[in-house]
Order: C-alpha cells, then structure tokens, then sequence
C-alpha cells in the first residue's frame, strides 16, 4: 500500500510539473500536426484522405507526446540532484521508472484522440475498430514512454536527450510506414523499418483505422511487448551501472 | 523497527571495513565507525575526504566495493531498500522540485514514503511553522531564498519522521541566521531521539552540537572520540595569539628565556602563537617584544577548540576547509 502511494505520488507530482503545462501539450501537438498537414496536402487535400493520414498522425502524437517531456524531465531532474530523492525513497526501482514513465504514458494516450477529435469533424470514421485502436494506442504509449526513459537514462545532459530523441524520432516518420507505406521504400531501407517499434504500433492503427494492416495485429502486438520488455530492462540496468555507482 | 539481528543493542550505524573507488581514485579507504542510537555524530573532513561517497553508500546511493554497513541492523548492501524506510537524507545541495511550492514539495516528500494524504498535509503544515516558512509555503521553491531553500529540505528530510538522519553541509553557504536556527532544530531533533549523522566542514558547528566526532581525511578516519574526550588534551591550556607589525624582528630564543613556561611559535600572518598550562602574563610579554622594537597590534586571549585537535591531528587548517566550501556570509 505504500508502495502504490509513493507510486502515485511520483506520477501525480510529474503531471502537474510537467505534463499538463500549456506549452508542453503544444509541443506533444505541434510536430504531428505539422507533418501529417504535410502529408496531407501532398496526398491530394481531400476528405477521403484523412482517414489514411489519421493513423501516421495519431502514431506521432503518441511518440512526441510521450518522449518530448519524459526524456527532458528525468534527465533536469537527474542534473538538479532532485532525482536522488526518489531513488533515497524506500520504492523498488522498476515501480520508480514506471511511476516516472506513467504520466509520460498517460499524456500519450490523451494526445493521441486530439487527431481523432479532429478527423470526427472531417471525416467519417464509424469504421474505426477501437477493439484494435485503444489497446495499440496504449501498447505504442507505453512503448514510446520506455524509448524516452531510455534516451533519459543514457545521457546527461537536457540538450543531449533532445538531440538523442530526434536523432530515432526524425528517421521513424518516414522509415515507420506512418504515411506511405515500407513496401514504397528502397529496399535496403525496408529491413530497418522492421528494427522500429513505431513500424509495428502504425501497423495496428493503419488496420483499425484504414483497415490496411500489412502484420496479423497478434505479431504487431508481440513485436511492440518486446521492444517494451527490452527498452524497460535496458533503461534499468544501465540505471544500475551509471547512477548507482 | 530498528534493532535487528546482527547489531549490538545501542548501535544504530555500523560500519566496517567500508570502501570505495572510482577508476584509480580511492575515495572511501576501509573505515570503520559505530555510531550509537541517538548519538549525533560528527563526520569532519576537507573537500574529497570521502564524507559524500560514505552517505551516498550509508543511504543506497552508492556500492561499496568492500567491507560491510548496517543502519538500524539492516544490511544496507543486500538489503538497501529496507534500510531506506528508517532514513532520512539531507542532501549538500537543496534538491527540491523549483516548479512545486514549499507545501507541496513537503506532501509530496512524505508521499515518497507511503504517508497518506491526510497525514502529510498535516505533517507539512506542522513543519512549515517549525520551520519558519507558513508564509512562504504557497510560494515556489524556486522564488526561495538560499536560506529558505536549506530549511524546506531539512523539512524534507525528517517529514516521515525517521529514526536516522543523514546531514550533508546542511548550514553550508548560508546566512548566520538561518544557520543558528537550523542548528537549533537539529538540537531538538537529537534531543526527541533521532540519530543524527552529519558531516560538516564547520568545525566550530561540530564541537557544539555532536556527542562524538570522526576526522576523515584521504579517505580514512584519521581519529575517531567523543568531542569531551577529544578536547581534554587542549582544555586547561591558556593561548595568547600577538600579532606583530614583522615577525623576523622577533628573538625566540631571548623570548624563550624571559618565559620559560611558554611554548611558542611564530604563525604566517606575522602572529606569536604563545602556549601555556599557566595563565598567560600578557602585559609582560607585551613590553618584552616592544622592547625588542617589535611593534604589537594586537593581543588576543584564544580558547582552545576542537578546531585545535583537528589541525593538530589532521594538519589541515581549518581556514582551508571553510575557503573550499566557500565560508558563510557574516559567519
């Protein structure tokens, strides 16, 4: 019991410092809305496209949503020392680092039904299958949330993790499939799309939105649990290596 | 809660054989030190001494690479989660969240150790009026003043009112006033019980408030004592600091002659350090050296402190101690 309440005390403290501050939500906002406009109006401008720009979109709301703040937060934590006081707090590390990638997880998800907001006004999507959309939207939060915590955890400085971040961010939005598809890429790129785990998270929502999946959404999903499991262990081992010294 | 097996029945901090290094630097060299449930004990030593690595491994902040360390009778290498529920940790640099206000840094601090919401309002806000800060708790820590800052994490730190607490500088590079009133909470704070570990490069800090002192230096305990017992070496000795206008025009062997009872030596700074059991003829000693032609400035009668026994057993001055970290401002 007072794990969880140091739990959401972490969480709680991190959403109202970080997250739910204006110009955060416009920066988790700005970038998706600029490079899906930019899609868009290069497929055409018209209604019938919005649906297949919809996914891309929502794919990088999430992305930018979740790494944007996490990656910069942990990190100006980490060099104003405040850090140490939650790893002095009598909590695992594992709840720590999920505790601090919580809010980042929970800001995704929020900014990914902006997009869909948007399109509901544009569009017609009664086709969306949100069986499929809300569990990939919350699978590619979490996701995205362990990229930021890793990039965090493996720089040291504020400016490092911006660089860090987009270094992976820029490449993913057209190696992902997000607005035009792999099979569109040359063909010695395409193997690296499939080492992204947004290939696997704009996947799922390219078929419950557009239903134009290329992956059964079972593989989808285990390929995004893995990247997940994989980016969690590695962020605390080197937690362990670099800050626990 | 405090007290389990392995450790004898008034020992609250153990610690044997610790060290630790960093590439080919040895910054904590196999110390040992016990120190007893509601002590408050003195951790003095120079910048790089190794005070910093023996918290940061005391509280889970750090792997010792030997020796072993129980707080409270946990073992805090295998088990430095446990161990952390008995601490509270004062950290050199005042390491609340700038963005929060002084309440809710405090709510959120005891939420870190599982207090309820109820509970840590309430804790807060006692603390807050401790502390002199009711005013300023709905400001943000970042509008604080250095003083203000030092006072809300020292709130922080014993917010879930732990049994062990560990100080690190906690009047370092603040005004005198604010540094006498934290100095008076930790009284009380040793007075209620709790174990106080505190390093400090303010000697004079130390003599005053800890029961028992240990001298780091290089990464190992140079002497380890309780402050009575270090100091009863020095008490009962009279010391008469004469500042002259050119020490090279002093005759110590005349000097030595005219007062054989007198140890002395001559000090940078153009100062006659005089030593005796017996109390010092200042007047006679003064009309001595003028009549040598040495003019006196100054004569001044010094009381013996633990600075004394630390530069004596260390040979580190306590000046250059107080220069590293930056000296405090009216102190």
């Amino acid at each position: 019991m007072k794990r969880l309440t140091a739990f959401f005390s972490i969480l709680g403290k991190d959403m109202r410092a970080y997250y739910f501050k204006p110009p955060n939500i416009s920066w988790g906002l700005l970038f998706p809305v600029v490079w899906a406009g930019m899609f868009f109006i290069k497929s055409g401008g018209g209604a019938e496209n919005i649906v297949s720009v919809l996914p891309g979109m929502v794919a990088l709301s999430i992305l930018f949503g979740t790494t944007s703040m996490l990656a910069v937060t942990v990190t100006f934590e980490r060099k104003a020392k405040a850090f140490e006081r939650l790893l002095l707090a009598p909590i695992p590390l594992g709840m720590l680092m999920l505790a601090k990638t919580g809010g980042a997880i929970l800001f995704g998800v929020l900014n990914a039904f902006i997009p869909f907001l948007v399109g509901l006004f544009l569009a017609d999507l009664s086709g969306v299958a949100w069986s499929v959309a809300l569990p990939a939207i919350v699978m590619l939060a979490v996701v995205s949330a362990f990229f930021g915590l890793f990039v965090s955890v493996s720089v040291s400085e504020v400016f490092e993790a911006q660089t860090f971040s987009n270094f992976f961010r820029f490449p993913m939005i057209f190696l992902c499939g997000l607005f035009f598809p792999i099979s569109d890429l040359p063909a010695y790129l395409q193997p690296l799309s499939y080492l992204l785990p947004l290939t696997y998270g704009a996947d799922i929502l390219h078929a419950a939105i557009a239903g134009k999946g290329t992956m059964p959404p079972g593989l989808d999903f285990l390929a995004l649990f893995l990247f997940g499991l994989l980016l969690y262990l590695l962020t605390l081992r080197s937690i362990h290596r670099r800050w626990i010294l | 809660m405090m007290g389990g097996s392995g450790s004898t029945s008034d020992s609250c901090i153990e610690v044997s054989g610790l060290g630790k290094s960093f590439g080919d630097v040895t910054a904590v060299d196999g110390i040992s030190f016990t120190v007893r449930r509601g002590e408050l004990f003195g951790f003095l030593g120079p910048n790089g001494a190794g005070k910093t690595t023996t918290i940061n491994m005391l509280t889970g902040l750090a792997r010792p690479d030997r020796g072993s360390l129980r707080v409270g009778g946990i073992d805090c290498t295998r088990n430095p989660k446990a161990a952390q529920h008995l601490i509270g940790v004062v950290p050199d640099e005042s390491n609340l969240y700038p963005e929060l206000n002084g309440f809710d840094n405090l709510c959120f601090c005891g939420g870190l150790y599982g207090m309820r919401s109820a509970e840590r309002k309430k804790r807060a806000s006692e603390l807050l009026v401790l502390f002199g800060l009711e005013e300023a708790g709905k400001r943000r820590f970042a509008e604080y003043s250095r003083g203000m800052k030092r006072r809300l994490t020292i709130a922080a730190g014993i917010v879930h009112r732990p049994p062990v607490l560990f100080l690190d500088e906690p009047t370092s590079g603040i005004d005198v006033q604010s540094a006498r009133r934290i100095r008076s909470m930790l009284g009380e704070l040793h007075r209620s019980g709790t174990t106080v570990f505190l390093t400090t490069h303010y000697i004079e800090e130390a003599e005053r408030m800890c029961d028992r002192v240990a001298f780091i230096v290089g990464g190992r305990i140079v002497r380890e004592d309780s402050v009575a017992r270090l100091l009863h070496p020095v008490m009962g000795r009279e010391v008469v600091a004469v500042s002259v206008a050119a020490t090279e025009r002093i005759d110590l062997g005349g000097l030595a002659g005219a007062f054989p009872d007198y140890a002395l030596t001559v000090e940078a700074g153009d100062v006659l350090r005089v030593e005796s059991k017996e109390p010092v003829r200042v007047g006679a000693l003064v009309r001595f050296l003028e009549e040598q032609g040495v003019q006196v400035t100054e004569a001044r009668r010094k009381r013996q402190s633990l600075e004394d026994v630390f530069v004596a057993v260390t040979g580190i001055g306590a000046e250059t101690m107080r220069k590293e970290k930056g000296g405090r401002k009216g102190a």
